[in-house]
């Protein structure tokens, strides 16, 4: 028998970072296939600001299948809600949107995300105890259910708003980009950004330096232990679904803004990517799954510039890229 | 029983409601004059052997697809391509067949296989994933496909409705080649679903629904899991593509919105689950029900929705618009997953009393 000495530092976790270069690797190989770099710098904070919307959608789906084993392929829903309920702010309030004032415009932006937030995450309440409580580890009933629930919930959104696109124009300030040089980066990106680095460090902090945050990853990684320990994991579980369908709906708004229109069914395009991005990253993983909205995001601006015709095709090879490289996403964080 | 590969549908009513269904498909040429009624009897025809294909992935392996409608798009696309580039001959329709049913049994294998790579959870979303890319593919591949227009096209000789067959001074009736293809499209749906009924009833069916019950254990047992599930994959798009022949024969037009669009999809789920899953005999109940209420219960939609507008109420008129009606299906999809999960079929064998065969699960 070996002694350990007293002095040795406890066994660290080997830091996987081969998932975090390849994004880098990725932006620079483009460099010279896209050759002018003003165009690849564009073209990069594009995907960026693509990656950050797509991230803050798809974190909770990834958090919600990673804790409690469900399949929520209603997801793309609290998208949708979100946006629309986003309109109920932003259609009355338009002369202040137009104001070129930053300040003004954001007193309307902030309030608007907070509700859309706020509906959403409500809406989240009624779907986990509905649609999902009664189904709990049966795969094919929760992808029946919450399909069902996709569907009803976007015929409520044509009922209520009707068949029409909404336009929801950028608010004056943000229009327009940047210009450094010969590179011009549009104004909205940079927010989007910013808000998704937000989103992705306050969801990371909690996850790492909470009590909170250490259950949820805890009861990832084996929901029955902490179960055994004494927690009660379907509130924790239920505190996850609502803040995922918030962060959807908050997604939803940024998203809105970002095409300039909403549309009841845009959370089926939407959804299709959400789902290539959580299976990229890993089930359950957050950080997986920001790498692979980067990534999603990436082909996309950047395909779309040099191969335009494979914008969609081009997600699912990388899906099959990724997978055959790691067959269980980037990081593969539960055991199921 | 040997038709029925010794597996009748188990309830007096069932088996009653069946026989009405199939004997008015077999009249409904006769019986309701007009092309609305005929549209919608071979609608059904389609849709049971397409719902019935995915049954078999469904019900019988419990994996969901969200691919089956690529399939049917594919059966579909490949016909109407064939008869649009080589001109209406028969010649035309063996290469469609030829070239379709293969390509979607390949491309079922490839998914299978791929799938197999990695965990069983992924099968569902990347069945999404694959059929919306080819969705896109094929509205973008315009010079073959025709776009979001699809391809129209013309049959062959025979099957047009300009060919009288039998004058109606004979018989009282015209059957012309419009009535034709009717029947050929109801004989290869039914002759399709006995098929289906006979593969769910053979040793290999039952493997299948071992996986359904316990994957582990029928590994366990020695099955090569990964082999059935597979074939079972390649079996069902088999059946949907040649669904997919039949609705484009009958149509003379493929486009994205008839075959490959993913409302249809919905549509397959809805019917099987309504109908009963893991029973075939479900598939001709779901879309029996499911196609009437499409194209009948819209018209009474649109009366209530009228109703009550006229009638000052507020959101109803919105709710009860005859394009909202996917809602109300949405809500009974949901009921009846809750409900009763076997759907109509199983409520109505295990109302029959013969519990000991009843499909409990």
């Amino acid at each position: 028998m070996t002694e350990l000495a007293a002095a040795d530092p406890l066994p660290k976790p080997k830091r996987d970072i081969a998932p975090i270069l390849l994004p880098i690797a990725v932006a620079l190989v483009m460099i010279p296939l896209i050759g002018s770099p003003s165009t690849w710098l564009t073209l990069t904070a594009a995907s960026l600001a693509m990656g950050m919307m797509i991230f803050i959608m798809a974190s909770g789906l990834t958090l919600v299948f990673g804790l409690m084993d469900v399949l929520n392929f209603g997801h793309g829903a609290f998208i949708a809600v979100g946006a629309y309920v986003a309109t109920l702010v932003l259609a009355p309030f338009a002369a202040s949107l137009q104001a070129d004032s930053l300040w003004t415009n954001l007193a309307v932006l902030a309030p608007a995300a907070l509700l859309s937030m706020a509906v959403s995450g409500a809406l989240g309440l009624i779907v986990e105890r509905v649609l999902i409580l009664p189904v709990y580890g049966q795969h094919l009933k929760q992808i029946l259910m919450t399909t069902g629930g996709l569907i009803v919930a976007e015929q409520t959104l044509y009922a209520v708003w009707g068949p029409q696109i909404i336009p929801t124009p950028l608010p004056t300030s943000l229009r327009g980009s940047f210009i450094l040089g010969d590179v011009a980066i549009a104004k909205y990106r940079v927010l989007a950004t910013l808000i998704g680095l937000a989103v992705f460090i306050a969801i990371q902090l909690v996850l790492n330096r909470t009590k909170l945050g250490l259950l949820i990853r805890a009861g990832v990684e084996n929901r029955e232990m902490v179960e055994a320990l004494g927690y009660r994991i379907r509130r924790l579980f239920l505190g996850v679904f609502m803040t995922g369908s918030a962060l959807a709906g908050l997604g939803g708004v940024m998203w809105a803004l970002y095409r300039e229109q909403v549309h009841a069914s845009m959370s089926d395009d939407l959804t299709v990517l959400i789902f290539i991005v959580v299976i990229i990253g890993g089930l359950g993983s957050i950080g997986g799954c920001f790498i692979g909205a980067i990534l999603v995001a990436m082909i996309a601006n950047y395909g779309g510039f040099l191969v335009p015709k494979l914008a969609l095709v081009s997600n699912i090879l990388l899906m099959v890229a990724i997978l055959m490289w790691r067959p269980r996403g980037l990081y593969a964080v539960t055991s199921r | 029983m040997m038709i029925l590969s010794g597996d009748p549908p188990r309830s007096r009513v069932l088996t009653l409601v069946l026989v009405l269904v199939i004997l008015a498909l077999v009249a409904t040429p006769f019986l309701f004059p007009g092309a609305k009624a005929l549209n919608v009897a071979a609608k059904i025809c389609v849709f049971a052997a397409l719902v019935a294909s995915y049954d078999l992935l469904l019900g019988y392996t419990g994996s969901v697809s969200f691919a089956h409608t690529m399939f049917y798009g594919i059966g579909s696309y490949a016909i109407a391509i064939a008869l649009y580039g080589m001109g209406p001959n028969w010649g035309a329709v063996a290469t469609g067949i030829v070239v379709g049913l293969p390509l979607a049994a390949l491309l079922a294998l490839a998914i299978g296989l791929f799938s197999l790579r990695v965990a069983a959870i992924f099968f569902a979303m990347i069945t999404l994933a694959v059929a919306s890319a080819f969705q896109v593919l094929a509205s973008q591949l315009s010079w073959l496909t025709g776009g979001e227009d699809g391809r129209s096209f013309q049959l062959p000789e025979l099957l047009r409705p300009g060919t009288v067959l039998i004058s109606k001074n004979l018989m009282g009736f015209e059957v012309n080649g419009r009535i034709l293809t009717y029947y050929l499209v109801f004989a290869v749906s039914a002759l399709m679903i006995l098929a289906l009924l006979r593969v769910v009833n053979s040793p290999f069916g039952r493997v299948l629904q071992a996986i359904r019950e316990n994957r582990f254990r029928a590994e366990a047992l020695g099955f090569r899991t990964v082999f059935h599930l597979t074939y079972a994959n390649c079996i069902a798009a088999l059946v949907a593509a040649g669904a997919g022949i039949l609705n484009a024969l009958w149509l003379r037009y493929a486009g994205p919105d008839t075959s490959l669009s993913f409302s249809i999809m919905l549509d397959i789920l809805l019917m099987v689950v309504i109908g009963g899953m893991g029973t075939i005999y479900g598939a001709i109940i779901g879309a029996t029900i499911f196609i009437l209420a499409q194209n009948y219960l819209q018209s009474l939609m649109g009366v209530a929705s009228k109703a009550a507008s006229e009638a000052g109420l507020p959101l109803l008129p919105g709710l009860l618009h005859p394009d909202r009606w996917l809602l109300w299906l949405g809500l009974l999809f949901i009921a009846s997953v809750y409900f009763f999960p076997t759907g109509v079929v199983g409520r109505l064998r295990n109302a029959g009393g013969d519990k000991s065969t009843g499909n409990s699960h």
